[in-house]
């Protein structure tokens, strides 16, 4: 089944277990278009951490289908997985920033995996780190990083390679309201230079202040859908399948 | 609000390779660890001693079996000193136109008594011990036990006491031994390959345990298998350069040092287990094969540990 080129991700019936425990997730289906701003709202528990592990692949479901960039990656033999990996940004929950290396060497990270040479990511992640504030902070690590710091950090490599899509997990979670906002500032940036953006969160505040953003909501294991961001019904496998 | 800097194309897409010091520096706890070098030092050099005594064990096989392959000793044991020298003579005239004979020496009495002076002292009296008469034979096509009886049937009637043996008969049972202890060698240099190989295999699985973290982090932002087994690869690859060379030199020095040793006893079998110019380069190549095992076996310890991650 070909999936139009529009559809940047596609979520059919997935369920998510680990090990021989109750569900975590059941029945999740949605569309994802290019270009939308998105927040994933749930109370804690509901299951936004694993469904975004689901999204920036790093968990595999135990049922259902998931297309992304026009794509089975369920089926996907492993070895393409990182192909698909760069095309995303991810902001973890707990940063997951390298303890060892400075704040530079954290943005760059995604470039140097991606293969580009130092010459041409000197420039690009010198820019990044002004542009989240932290050009004063470029050689520090992250132990002598506040909690926003780090967050920017995280923010800054998550975005770096300019991804197809960026998924942050609680983007907001560890830095005051004013630095929440100019965060989101940021991810409405990168949104409108064409990037998709889901952002889990549970901060309502956060979520109004973004007007054209997506909501879904994460309620006991399944995905409710309060401002028709998902109205698309996911494509059903057709007779034959 | 500032837009975004826009980074140039050739961050897109591309799965070119992640190498080199900036990639090393990435996972600074990949270096297998401290001891490393030195065990992989202590392995090459006990490889290169198992080695250098294999080679020389097996030069030393060759060249005596060489040696000995067309040689036969005639023995005529009698009393009466002037029987015994008249049979050695007419014994040596029957084998020196023997067709099968290429050469017949009779040894002087002077010189078997030196052969025999170790066990029996000097001055060593006729009638108290009889010394036999000895003649040296080398065979045109090797000393059969064929060929030995029928020259034994030829002697027979002229010298009734002659007994011939191939010299091989007696220091096959020497030879064995040290056939024996070659394979031994060989078999303990396997088995130190196999001990050097399971060594790296742990150190690999440490290393990746202390930076699961960062493997991690890795993985997600699309790093794959192969960056990451590179990055152990280099560390390990400069552990078994530097042990290798450590060892090779140890190994080199006592190589050198037990066959000054050897060459003070002035043995005629031990001098035969010299090395070559070739067993030496044999010998060099030992730390290039430990460097390929040490680093294929933790490309694969790190591959296969990966698998397991999504």
């Amino acid at each position: 089944m070909s999936v139009p080129e529009s559809e940047i991700v596609q979520f059919d019936n997935v369920g998510l277990r680990y090990g021989t425990d109750r569900e975590i997730l059941s029945n999740i289906s949605f569309t994802l278009f290019p270009g939308r701003f998105y927040f994933l709202t749930g109370a804690s528990g509901a299951g936004k951490t694993s469904l975004l592990k689901l999204l920036y692949l790093a968990q595999r479901p135990s049922r259902g289908a998931i297309r992304m960039f026009g794509t089975d990656v369920i089926t996907l033999p492993r070895e393409r997985l990182p192909a698909y990996r760069r095309r995303m940004g991810v902001v973890f929950q707990d940063f997951r920033l390298v303890d060892h290396l400075s704040a530079f060497d954290n943005i760059a990270l995604p470039l140097r995996v991606s293969g580009v040479r130092e010459a041409d990511l000197q420039g690009p992640v010198t820019d990044m780190l002004e542009w989240v504030g932290l050009g004063h902070r470029a050689e520090a690590r992250p132990a002598t990083l506040s909690g926003g710091e780090q967050q920017r950090v995280a923010i800054a490599r998550a975005v770096i390679g300019r991804p197809d899509m960026l998924v942050a997990d609680e983007p907001t979670g560890n830095v005051d309201p004013e630095m929440a906002l100019k965060l989101i500032r940021l991810f409405e940036a990168l949104n409108r230079l064409g990037t998709t953006v889901v952002v889990a969160t549970h901060d309502v505040h956060l979520i109004r202040k973004v007007p054209d953003s997506l909501i879904m909501r994460l309620d006991r294991c399944t995905l409710a859908d309060p401002t028709g961001a998902l109205r698309y019904p996911p494509r059903r496998v057709e007779a034959g399948r | 609000m500032k837009r975004p800097p826009v980074v140039t194309r050739a961050v897109e897409r591309g799965l070119s390779p992640f190498r080199g010091k900036r990639a090393a520096h990435l996972l600074p706890r990949a270096r297998l660890g401290g001891p490393m070098p030195w065990v992989i030092a202590i392995m090459v050099a006990i490889t290169v001693l198992a080695t250098a005594g294999g080679l020389a064990l097996s030069n030393l096989v060759a060249r005596a079996s060489g040696d000995l392959a067309g040689s036969a000793t005639v023995q005529i044991v009698d009393p009466d000193p002037r029987t015994r020298s008249a049979q050695a003579e007419a014994a040596s005239v029957i084998l020196a136109s023997d067709p099968a004979v290429v050469s017949v020496a009779v040894l002087p009495d002077e010189e078997v008594e030196a052969l025999l002076e170790p066990w029996l002292g000097a001055g060593a009296e006729d009638d108290a011990l009889p010394i036999p008469a000895l003649i040296e034979l080398r065979l045109r096509d090797g000393s059969s036990e064929t060929e030995l009886a029928r020259l034994a049937d030829r002697l027979a009637e002229a010298a009734p006491d002659a007994r011939i043996d191939a010299q091989s008969d007696w220091l096959a049972p020497v030879l064995a031994a040290l056939s024996t202890l070659r394979w031994m060698a060989f078999g303990l240099i396997a088995l130190l390959a196999f001990t050097g190989a399971a060594a790296v295999w742990l150190a690999a699985r440490n290393a990746l345990g202390s930076n699961r973290d960062t493997i991690e982090i890795v993985h997600l932002l699309g790093g794959n298998d192969d960056q990451i087994a590179r990055i152990f690869q280099r560390s390990i690859l400069l552990d078994a350069l530097v042990g290798g060379l450590l060892g090779l030199l140890a190994g080199f020095a006592a190589v050198l040092l037990m066959g000054a040793q050897f060459a003070v006893l002035d043995s005629g079998l031990v001098a035969g287990g010299g090395l070559e110019r070739l067993d030496w380069m044999l010998l060099a190549l030992v730390p290039l094969f430990a460097i390929a095992i040490a680093v294929y076996t933790a490309r694969m310890t790190v591959l296969s540990s990966l698998r397991k991650m999504l």
